[in-house]
């Protein structure tokens, strides 16, 4: 079977980001990127479902974007995919302009399932996966935290509140991965010497429509600074009442 | 995940290949995540992790430059120095066990044994199943070791060893030990394995050093060795420091990590720590001490950068090791100190990494030729006078 998993480039959760001088994008110099951490949980699914499946099986790692993508997509063929795909676009797309491209690939390699991250953790719109299966015709469980395949069939299950929610579905479809689903492993040192002699193959992205557009960027405002009240037990009361009557927390 | 970024302050990432890079990141990430939430209470309890050699093991950081063809995974040695960084930014006691395995027991199995020996020992060597230790050092026999006194005799079908090892990381826990031992007046390596009759290996105890690592003595009374256990392209006492100048160059590489541990913990505690209203980071003589940190951390980077450039081209010299084993050991001995300061009374818990670093590189300032020897070295290389013998 083929097994395709979507991995986003993005800036990796311990930077602090600059907006650029566009105002539409942050600046990348000094941001280190890294894969998606949600679409790592989506390739250890794809790789524990290929040695569960055995046989010829094949893991198509895709991402869409710029040159710079090449390095997540050579961390998850470090992991152990099998062929990773560039489709590039130097322009910004949104959700919709991605799941385009997405779906065109997927497409054409015949993958009837495929693994993302439950969202990226940059624009954070967690709409990708049911984009592109929409577009596929695809069955979609989203935000997934346990998964088992039996032929054709798939059982997924998803937290909710109080509890988890178990859905079954079949093939072909998409599935996207929550935190939980399974611990990723690390790409092992031989795993990384061997990625370097696999290729990744360039192609330009199939045109798709972009929805939404970026139109300004601006920072949170910055936090105002604490006030000290008091330094020992009598400043209490006051407390209090400050907690209760200005910041109505209690 | 406690996540780690590293320092570097002079972008020496841009002259690392894409691989070096994944490679030192992925080992980073492993440290993050299973080394220090862990070390401190073993190194409180003087215990070794050894639950971590499987998963070091399937990283592949066991005898990672050796070829594929006994299991490994076939890196240069900048890749190999970044490994020993990242280790090392744990702790010194897991640098060396892996240190140990790779440069001091599957190097010279590699290098000096038979393809028997390395078909038989490197592959388990590199899957964590087997654990090696390097025998040279003795009770009498520290700095000098041309003079060590451990015998073996021909006998027929093999060898008797007599004598007695001191200092040997890993021994307790290990399943072979390459020693260095005299026959017919020859320096030799051998492989002893562990059950063999007349071998024990009692563990050290009373460290206050390298406390979350085995460290033993080796004691041989009258041990038979079948003939296949000598390492027979071993011809004196230039292999086994051939070996030791392997495991420097990784120390060189592995000390650099405690010296971002250290500072990473005193600058975020200089930043956070208020004294008269202001954090300490902003008084000058904190400044002072910072900057000091990372003028030498950058300096000791640059420095492995070219060692390892020179190792890969096969241009080394083993005096330009004991140069930069001898600097970087100092050096982050110093910056363990002064981090120490930096924390004040709260540097001496083990809430902090830097006492238990400050520690650890009292031992790796000695161990693999003692900061005097490498002076020493280095300055019979400049000067054509040799000082110790």
């Amino acid at each position: 079977m083929k097994i395709a998993v979507c991995v986003s480039h993005v800036p990796d959760t311990a930077t602090r980001v600059k907006i650029g001088a566009d105002r539409k994008s942050i600046d990348p110099n000094g941001v280190t990127f890294i894969i998606n951490p949600y679409d790592e949980y989506a390739v250890e699914e794809a790789l524990k479902t290929k040695e569960k499946l055995g046989g010829d099986s094949l893991v198509y790692v895709i991402s869409v974007g710029t040159d710079a993508n090449k390095e997540t997509l050579r961390k998850a063929l470090a992991m152990g995919a099998d062929e990773a795909i560039l489709l590039k676009d130097d322009n910004p797309r949104d959700s919709f302009g991605i799941a385009g491209a997405l779906a065109d690939e997927i497409k054409s390699l015949g993958c009837e399932l495929v693994f993302f991250g439950k969202q990226s953790v940059d624009y954070d719109d967690s709409i990708v996966g049911q984009i592109t299966a929409e577009m596929l015709n695809y069955n979609c469980v989203h935000i997934v935290v346990d998964f088992k395949l039996d032929g054709n069939k798939i059982t997924a299950e998803r937290e909710i509140e109080g509890g988890r929610e178990v859905i079954e579905t079949e093939l072909p479809a998409i599935i996207t991965a929550q935190k939980g689903l399974n611990e990723p492993r690390y790409a092992s040192l031989k795993g990384i010497m061997a990625a370097k002699k696999k290729v990744i193959t360039e192609k330009p992205a199939a045109a798709s429509t972009n929805f939404s557009e970026v139109i300004e960027m601006n920072l949170p405002a910055p936090k105002k600074p604490g006030r000290i009240i008091g330094t020992d037990s009598s400043a209490v009361p006051e407390l209090v009442k400050l907690l209760r009557e200005e910041a109505k927390v209690i | 995940m406690n996540k780690f970024s590293g320092l570097d302050y002079f972008d020496i990432t841009s002259l690392l290949s894409e691989d070096e890079i994944m490679i030192r990141n992925t080992v980073r990430d492993f440290v993050s995540a299973e080394v220090i939430p862990i070390i401190e209470e073993h190194n409180r309890l003087s215990k070794f992790p050894i639950q971590l050699v499987p998963k070091m093991a399937e990283l592949g950081i066991l005898g990672p430059t050796l070829p594929a063809k006994y299991d490994c995974a076939e890196l240069n040695n900048v890749a190999y120095g970044l490994i020993m960084q990242e280790l090392e930014r744990g702790d010194s006691g897991i640098r060396s066990f892996a240190s140990v395995q790779s440069a001091l027991v599957m190097y010279p199995i590699f290098t000096f044994g038979s393809e028997e020996q390395k078909q038989r020992w490197l592959p388990q060597l590199a899957k964590g199943e087997k654990i090696g230790c390097f025998g040279l050092t003795e009770p009498d026999y520290g700095s000098n070791p041309g003079g060590l006194i451990t015998k073996a005799e021909k006998v027929d079908g093999g060898y008797i060893l007599n004598g007695a090892k001191m200092w040997i990381t890993n021994g307790t826990i290990a399943d072979i030990a390459v020693v260095w031992a005299r026959l017919d007046g020859i320096v030799k390596g051998f492989l002893v394995e562990k059950g063999m009759k007349g071998f024990s290996a009692p563990e050290m105890r009373g460290k206050h050093s390298l406390k979350a690592s085995v460290t033993s003595e080796l004691l041989f009374d009258n041990v038979f060795l079948p003939d296949e256990n000598l390492l027979p392209k071993t011809v004196g006492l230039k292999n086994a420091l051939m070996c030791l100048n392997q495991a420097r160059y990784g120390i060189a590489w592995g000390v650099v990590g405690s010296m971002m541990a250290c500072y990473d913990s005193a600058l975020t505690y200089a930043k956070s720590r208020i004294q008269f209203s202001k954090p300490i980071a902003s008084y000058q003589l904190t400044q002072d001490k910072l900057v000091y940190m990372v003028t030498e951390i950058t300096k000791a980077q640059l420095l492995n950068l070219q060692l390892g450039r020179l190792k890969d081209k096969g241009l080394l010299k083993f005096t330009q090791v004991s140069l930069a084993k001898r600097n970087n050991c100092e050096k982050a001995l110093d910056i363990a100190r002064i981090s120490r300061q930096i924390l004040g009374a709260n540097g001496i818990l083990d809430e902090y990494p830097v006492m238990r670093h400050a520690a650890n590189l009292e031992s790796v300032i000695t161990y693999e030729g003692t900061h005097e020897m490498h002076t020493l070295i280095v300055g019979e290389d400049i000067t054509g006078y040799s000082a110790f013998d």
